[in-house]
């Protein structure tokens, strides 16, 4: 069993109030599953990702339990998560490029994390020279400063880092949205090949690229304004979509093919709420086309299909009817 | 309309300016009345280059700008003021286009003051109002408030409407859409389609191909500030030609279709390449003489041109050589 998640709940401490940035949040990846995390800004993704491994003020604890490989996560506990952070869990961040210590040798710099984990660097050193030809670095790279890498090679490097110890879960967060074309796609495809080579068991992507998720995960998560939307397998999320702000937001991606001349695509009218104080019941409902009385309710995050996890009041429905 | 002749552009880089860096090498093209015309690249392409250039916010090295047979080189004082009251440029990031310590709208308060001292308060009022409704904002939502008070596409949007006050027949769009998300993203770009038909021209600079396929007719395609390919959006997208310009396709990663798997990038071992095509150093197909003279850029059908060897007079267009050499 990969990856558990059960109700979680992680607000955001204001001086205005508690920004409830994420609310009953459960689902589950199987051993091995690559799940995209996507949505708009401000939908809830970083809290998700980082509640997981970071969760320090202003991001404040509320309900939920995390379990990895069976074992219980205590997510809530800064400091006794030092034991799962790097070994269990492990972090992709966004920004990439400048994560790592721009006044110490890479080579340097990774002895002192490992050294921090207890773990040796002469030992490490031999699977991570391995991993350097894997991602198609120079093993000289360990000799130098992150300055004298290019964008793409320390996105990569970062990689190697985040994956060395193994981890069984990977969160990757934007990981890909300030390369070119052509390094997106390398780093892409290398993720998938970390989890075919069993370096990593489970692994979420965060984007708000729907397209890449298409090209590499098992399975896509959908967010909207703190909650989850829809969890299905890749290919059902894309072609046959089921909650309504999934289907409206498919459809409003440009593809190569598409023309403004020939077809015009539509935008999703209105705004997210604000989640400082968001609207009792469905958080879509306002810009849902399909809204009516029920939707005032909160809908359960339900299996209506194999795999295919949607919170609509409609589908709820349908999916009682079929029974 | 607006027209780029043979443009450079040459930076002074290194610790005393002691390196030369060719941002932009000898780009030409031109910008009709009512058309969008797509430059397409990635990052170190020289797209932004070429946008501040127009606005003239960096000089070209060599090369002239022209808008309507003018050289925009010469424009000083009236004429430059003249200038800008045509030729507008909106940019990616729109948090940092305005002061956070202002109120958003001061935007159009400046414009009003520096362009139109004649126009009484509440005419002006009038038509920042309109300005706001036809890039589909609510007025009475959006106006005296913070920048921060207000989202990215409400910014871009804004920004929009400013050059619209200003009645401009030229807009550089660089990357505007970028930071936006993707159910707004949809609405700028058709409101920019729909500012064309009432006769706007647009430069947009990208480095989403299906953007640019979008909404433009024309494309130029950029590889370290080089044109690699230039025509119509048709031809370009139905029948790549250019090595660089068919790895573009085959990477940018699309809905209707997975990834090729196990196609290697090529990076060859060049120091200094100073002659020779500039793609040399990735391209899957090159031959030796590629590293020895930079192809020029020929037109391989009507409305299509191409700056690689292979399709230099003589080669048949319809057999492209096969990318997976």
């Amino acid at each position: 069993m990969g990856l558990k998640v059960e109700n979680l709940t992680v607000y955001y401490q204001t001086l205005r109030g508690d920004v409830r940035a994420l609310e009953h949040a459960s689902f589950q990846l199987a051993d091995g599953e690559i799940m995209g995390l996507a949505g708009e800004s401000g939908c809830g993704k970083p809290p998700l990702g980082h509640s997981l491994i970071v969760l320090f003020p202003p991001m404040k604890y509320i309900a939920g339990r995390v379990e990895v490989d069976g074992e219980e996560i205590p997510i809530w506990d800064a400091e006794g998560m030092n034991t799962y952070r790097f070994r269990k869990i492990s972090l992709i961040p966004q920004y990439a490029m400048n994560a790592m210590n721009p006044i110490r040798k890479i080579g340097k710099m990774i002895g002192e994390l490992l050294e921090a984990r207890g773990v040796d660097y002469k030992d490490m050193l031999p699977e991570l020279k391995r991993r350097l030809d894997l991602v198609s670095l120079p093993h000289e790279v360990l000799n130098m400063y992150p300055i004298e890498l290019s964008g793409g090679m320390k996105q990569r490097m970062v990689m190697v880092i985040s994956s060395l110890l193994n981890p069984s879960l990977l969160i990757a967060d934007e990981i890909t949205s300030a390369l070119d074309v052509a390094t997106q796609k390398a780093v892409a495809e290398m993720l998938v090949e970390f989890r075919e080579r069993q370096f990593i068991n489970n692994l979420i992507v965060i984007t708000h690229d729907i397209s890449i998720l298409y090209q590499i995960a098992d399975s896509i998560l959908i967010m909207y304004a703190g909650v989850l939307a829809e969890k299905a397998p890749t290919k059902s999320i894309i072609e046959s979509p089921r909650h309504p702000y999934t289907r409206l937001l498919i459809s409003s991606l440009p593809e190569v093919g598409v023309r403004f001349a020939e077809k015009r695509l539509m935008g999703i009218p209105g705004n997210p709420p604000l989640l400082l104080n968001p609207p009792a019941g469905c958080r879509f409902r306002e810009r849902c086309p399909l809204a009516y009385e029920r939707c005032l309710e909160e809908p359960p995050f339900i299996e209506v299909d194999k795999d295919h996890f949607v919170a609509c009041w409609k589908e709820y429905e349908n999916h009682a009817q079929a029974r | 309309m607006l027209r780029l002749d043979k443009v450079s552009k040459i930076y002074r880089v290194g610790a005393f300016g002691g390196k030369a860096l060719l941002a932009v090498n000898k780009v030409s093209f031109e910008v009709h009345k009512g058309q969008v015309v797509s430059l397409i690249g990635e990052s170190g392409s020289g797209k932004s280059t070429i946008g501040k250039m127009i606005l003239r916010l960096l000089k070209p090295s060599e090369g002239k700008i022209t808008y309507n047979g003018e050289d925009i080189g010469g424009f000083e004082g009236e004429a430059l003021k003249n200038y800008y009251r045509q030729v507008q440029g909106v940019f990616q990031d729109p948090f940092s286009s305005y002061n956070p310590i202002f109120k958003a709208d001061r935007i159009f308060r400046v414009v009003h003051e520096e362009f139109f001292p004649q126009v009484s308060a509440a005419e002006w009022g009038e038509r920042v109002e309109k300005a706001l409704s036809s890039v589909g904002l609510n007025p009475a939502h959006v106006l005296n408030k913070y920048p921060h008070q207000l989202s990215g596409g409400q910014l871009q949007r804004f920004l929009i409407a400013r050059a619209l006050l200003l009645n401009i027949s030229f807009l550089v769009a660089d990357e505007i859409i970028s930071m936006l998300d993707a159910s707004t993203r949809i609405d700028v770009l058709n409101l920019l389609a729909d500012l064309k038909a009432y006769g706007l021209s647009i430069l947009f600079i990208t480095h989403d191909l299906s953007l640019a396929y979008y909404i433009s007719e024309q494309a130029v395609i950029l590889y370290k500030g080089n044109v690699a390919e230039q025509g119509a959006v048709e031809k370009i997208f139905n029948n790549p030609l250019h090595p660089y310009t068919r790895m573009l396709m085959e990477s940018v990663p699309r809905l209707d279709r997975k990834w090729e798997k196990g196609v290697r990038l090529v990076d060859r071992d060049v120091e200094n390449l100073r002659t020779g095509c500039p793609y040399y150093q990735r391209c899957p197909v090159a031959e030796p003489r590629c590293a020895l003279s930079q192809p020029p850029l020929v037109e391989v059908e009507q409305d299509h041109w191409v700056a690689c060897v292979h399709y230099e007079s003589g080669a048949d267009v319809l057999k492209p050589p096969a990318l997976a050499g």
